[in-house]
């Protein structure tokens, strides 16, 4: 076997492996990465989302797990002797390698500034940055007055963008100095950049650009930033984002070329003039150029792979077309975005009213697109880099004008490039589409297209279309509306039966899935108790009964507890009902109390219990709001910045009752360690230093999801306003049993899209959203306190109804430490411990 | 002859919807459909041995009546007690009928 010896772990290194390991199906190659960070690699362009969570292991990529990998890390490389063909590590260790591929990536670059070094002075570029400058941010809370708190950072292009947005995050007011005459020079055009710098300065942000940093001095326990033209900056601490270097030391000592900006020089190969030399990603300059984005490290790590394999790829040429929200503001730049090439004509749409600029640059005659520059609205994005160098389908001034043609995944030629971080083109997805990929998950996995940056997956979907490939949205046999139609139908038309719905717009007597799925639907519009009249007949066995089914025929009690949080008065009630009718009790994940085993006649005797002490339905049984569950809380906590309980109480009383497509679960952490697991739930908050985050879309069970930002450090109420709009969206517009994760996969422009309903309100539906919210409020009762008024309701909670006294006695149950559970478990359940003692529990 | 037990007034079955008897010491589902007729089945679900069935949720498929077991959700049809989803299995059907506004279940 063959040693291939990597020095550095970053993205591109990583890729490198992943790459390797999976086209070296000779196993030719053993692979040794020589690591300079104690960590894992992890995902440095997703940095700033650090400032969300501040736990690091959030950022960590999969690892590879495979026998030919030997990860070292804090063990870096730190010289090469080529003539012996071997590294010399760190530790000492001497390590001989067949091939060498040099990944060490990049340093920030600090300009020479006087005063550059002094303390509270950073860059942006690992974890470790962003918890000094936190620590920063943290101490100046307490020594400089509230206003004029702030930090400037030096460097207006995208990191540095990224940087004050992280800093207006922890209190502070960002202040951006720029050389160049505006904001993300390499990606923007002039116009672009005029737009993007009011965007950003409406965010509180002061832009400084067209000025130097002449020097930085300490002033009275703080720092002074004097710019040229005289502009004096009081600030906390100082970002610097000046750019990067590429870190080719190695290479140098080595006396290996490097190229006339720095970097190592590499061929078309990736390959150094010494054959058994490699370099890949930042460190890189291939031809002589260097790249400071993923995509072409990216690039760069499948020709090297490709080539230890045997394999005689080149490196194409960069795609350095990018796309991102910078302080909720979309910027994008692709091809040739500012006309370099001869004879480039310029198409430019630029709207100040509604904030939105465009320019398409194509070629003298107009019809083949170049590149071009997308701000304030980057939707079309991924079709338009798709077309870059292929003749336009249209008018290249319709393609940016907001009435103009929506671009069509069918005409997109088979060559165009629609993933660019897989280099997936339209033709490979038709392929992969007519050998049986039939949505985007599977278009994903047998493609990869849209498992890098995910911005081409609302294409993905454009071209499944095109290909005829249409998704049944029949909710079933009765129905060949979806869920969301018929919550339309039934908004619009006022139907309140499913007798009249079924009639008017359905076939057949309905089933098991549609009608609970009306249920729902008639629940959530308000429509009364859900066992009153027909809707008895719709529900589930859960709802109809308020009650859990369990596998032996009776029902589980779950009452609310309102944020986990309940008096010792309360807990005894739970005592003293679940030890008068024997039922087994148990804590839930939710922070309540399951009680077990109840006979569906007794529910209603023990819900008198329940209800008289205080207690209400915890709606455990629906498909409704459960629990919002909260950690310790600032009234006890040494560490929590808000009052976690009294928020998550807030919240579950605001929305208990509530009926959706699927349950609903949350949570609320009171700091950034989040032990109220809120980012596990479909919408959770955790506190911030200055208001809350709120997440959304995470779920536990049989996959699970990380819920994410949906917006950060808002007050309460406009907290509130944002889940009020969200859950009623979801509401409206999920499919049956869709949790909140798979409805915004689902979603055209996903995450991106339910931020603009949500937030920006782009559909102009806030309001009704919100006040559909207050009418939920408003109409809520308890289910349980009203049937126990009701006394045809309560008659239908018998065990025979002409034997109303006699138990079912189908019903057994047997002794399990203690307690009683049902009989007869025999599906194959493997014995828990095989082997040792079991120790009991003795009371003294 | 059948030996016929009482189970409920007529006007006490909400369409569409089960109820449970005991009949010669057996749980009987009995379900009233849409239509107005009555069909009488076993109340043990045979995949979970739990006696359930009246708590299911009544409808019908291609046009055949049916309840749909709570547990893990298959379907019988109302008049034949077979599982719609595993024809291999099947329920026990009794005989149903209505005397004087009285709904009667027969041994089976």
């Amino acid at each position: 076997m063959r040693t291939l010896v990597i020095a550095g772990h970053g993205m591109v290194g990583h890729r490198l492996v992943e790459a390797l390991v999976e086209r070296d199906t000779q196993q030719q190659w053993r692979i040794v990465v020589l690591a300079e960070e104690q960590r894992h690699a992890y995902d440095r362009v997703a940095l700033s989302s650090y400032v969300d969570s501040w736990d690091a292991d959030t950022l960590t990529l999969p690892s590879v797990d495979d026998d030919r990998v030997e990860l070292r890390l804090g063990d870096p490389c730190v010289a090469i002797d080529r003539d012996a063909r071997t590294v010399r590590t760190a530790a000492g260790d001497v390590v001989a390698y067949d091939a060498l591929v040099l990944a060490t990536g990049s340093a920030p670059f600090v300009p020479p500034v006087p005063g550059h070094g002094l303390p509270g002075c950073h860059v942006y570029r690992a974890p470790e940055d962003l918890d000094a400058i936190r620590e920063a941010a943290q101490h100046a809370m307490h020594t400089t007055a509230a206003g004029r708190r702030s930090g400037v950072v030096v460097g207006g292009g995208l990191l540095g963008l990224e940087a004050a947005h992280a800093l207006r995050q922890l209190g502070l007011s960002p202040h951006v100095v720029e050389m160049a005459p505006r904001l993300m020079p390499v990606q923007v055009d002039e116009g672009g950049g005029a737009l993007l710098r009011r965007f950003v300065e409406q965010l509180g942000v002061t832009v400084h650009c067209g000025a130097a940093t002449d020097a930085i001095e300490t002033d009275r326990g703080r720092l002074l930033v004097r710019l040229s033209g005289g502009t004096e900056l009081d600030t906390d601490l100082v970002v610097f984002s000046a750019g990067i270097r590429p870190r080719d030391q190695l290479a140098r000592d080595a006396g290996l070329r490097v190229g006339d900006r720095g970097g190592v020089h590499v061929d078309a190969r990736c390959r150094t003039a010494d054959e058994h030399v490699w370099a890949v990603g930042e460190c890189a300059a291939v031809d002589g150029r260097c790249y400071g984005l993923v995509a072409p490290g990216y690039a760069m790590a499948e020709v090297v792979a490709d080539r230890l394999a045997g394999g005689q790829a080149t490196f194409p040429g960069a795609d350095t077309s990018t796309k991102l929200k910078l302080l909720g503001v979309d910027v994008a730049s692709f091809g040739d975005a500012h006309g370099q090439t001869d004879g480039a004509l310029e198409v430019v749409h630029n709207d100040p009213v509604t904030g939105r600029y465009a320019k398409l640059v194509v070629s003298d005659d107009a019809r083949t697109l170049l590149g071009g520059v997308l701000v304030g609205d980057a939707s079309a994005y991924g079709s338009l880099r798709a077309l870059v160098g292929t003749e336009l389908p249209d008018d290249p001034g319709a393609l940016i004008s907001p009435s103009g043609a929506e671009l069509d995944a069918a005409t997109l030629p088979d060559a165009a490039q629609v993933c660019s971080c897989y280099a997936v083109t339209a033709g490979a997805l038709g392929q992969a589409i007519t050998d049986g990929a039939e949505d985007v998950p599977a278009l994903k996995s047998c493609t990869k297209a849209g498992t890098g940056c995910g911005s081409c997956v609302p294409t993905l979907k454009k071209v499944l279309a095109a290909h005829g490939v249409a998704q049944s949205t029949a909710l079933c046999e009765h129905f060949e509306h979806s869920r969301a139609e018929l919550f339309e139908i039934v908004s619009a038309t006022g139907i309140g039966t499913f007798t009249e719905l079924i009639e008017r717009y359905g076939q057949g007597r309905g089933c098991d899935i549609c009608k609970p799925a009306v249920a729902s639907i008639l629940a959530s519009l308000g429509g009364g108790h859900i066992l009153d009249g027909e809707q008895a007949a719709l529900q589930d066995t859960n709802d109809h009964f308020l009650a859990n089914l369990q596998r032996n025929g009776t029902y589980s009690v779950i009452p609310r507890v309102p944020g986990g949080e309940i008096t010792p008065d309360k807990l005894m009630v739970i005592g003293e009902v679940a030890k008068e009718y024997g039922l087994y009790t148990k804590i839930t994940g939710g922070q309540r109390i399951d009680m077990f085993g109840a006979r569906v006649e007794q529910l209603p005797v023990i819900w008198r219990r329940l209800v008289d002490a205080g207690f209400e339905s915890g709606h455990a049984y629906g498909k409704a709001l459960r629990t919002v569950k909260s950690c310790v809380g600032t009234d006890w906590c040494r560490y929590g910045v808000q009052d976690s309980v009294t928020m998550a109480i807030k919240l579950e009383l605001r929305y208990r009752g509530l009926r959706s497509p699927h349950k609903l679960k949350s949570g609320v952490s009171g700091c950034a360690r989040e032990c109220a697991e809120a980012r596990s739930k479909d919408f959770g908050v955790i506190a911030t230093e200055t208001g809350w985050n709120l997440y959304v879309g995470g779920n536990g069970g049989f996959s699970p999801r990380h819920a994410e930002l949906l917006v950060s450090d808002v007050d309460t109420d406009m907290l509130v306003r944002y889940i009020d709009r969200f859950l009623m969206f979801y509401v409206r517009t999920a499919d049956r049993l869709q949790r909140t994760a798979a409805w915004i996969e689902a979603m055209e422009g996903g995450l991106e899209h339910l931020r603009e309903v949500v937030v920006d309100d782009s559909l102009g539906i806030a309001d009704d959203l919100e006040a559909a919210m207050a009418g939920h409020v408003a109409g809520y009762t308890d289910e349980w306190n009203a049937v126990l008024d009701d006394e045809d309701k309560l008659a239908r909670f018998t065990s025979f109804v002409n034997a109303p006294d006699a138990p079912d006695p189908n019903i057994e149950f047997v002794d399990r430490r203690g307690q009683q559970v049902p009989v007869g478990y025999d599906r194959g359940s493997q014995p828990v411990m095989l082997a040792g003692p079991e120790l009991e529990v003795v009371t003294r | 002859m059948t030996r016929w037990t009482v189970v409920c007034r007529y006007d006490d079955l909400i369409p569409e919807r089960g109820v449970a008897a005991l009949v010669d010491g057996e749980a009987v589902a009995v379900f009233r459909t849409h239509d107005g007729v009555l069909h009488a089945l076993s109340n043990t679900d045979p995949f979970s041995e739990a006696s359930v069935l009246s708590r299911g949720i009544v409808g019908d498929r291609d046009g055949a009546p049916t309840v749909a077991s709570p547990i893990y959700k298959q379907r019988f049809d109302l008049r034949t007690g077979t599982c719609l989803d595993d024809p291999d299995v099947a329920v026990a059907r009794y005989p149903v009928r209505v005397t004087d506004g009285i709904v009667e279940v027969g041994g089976a």
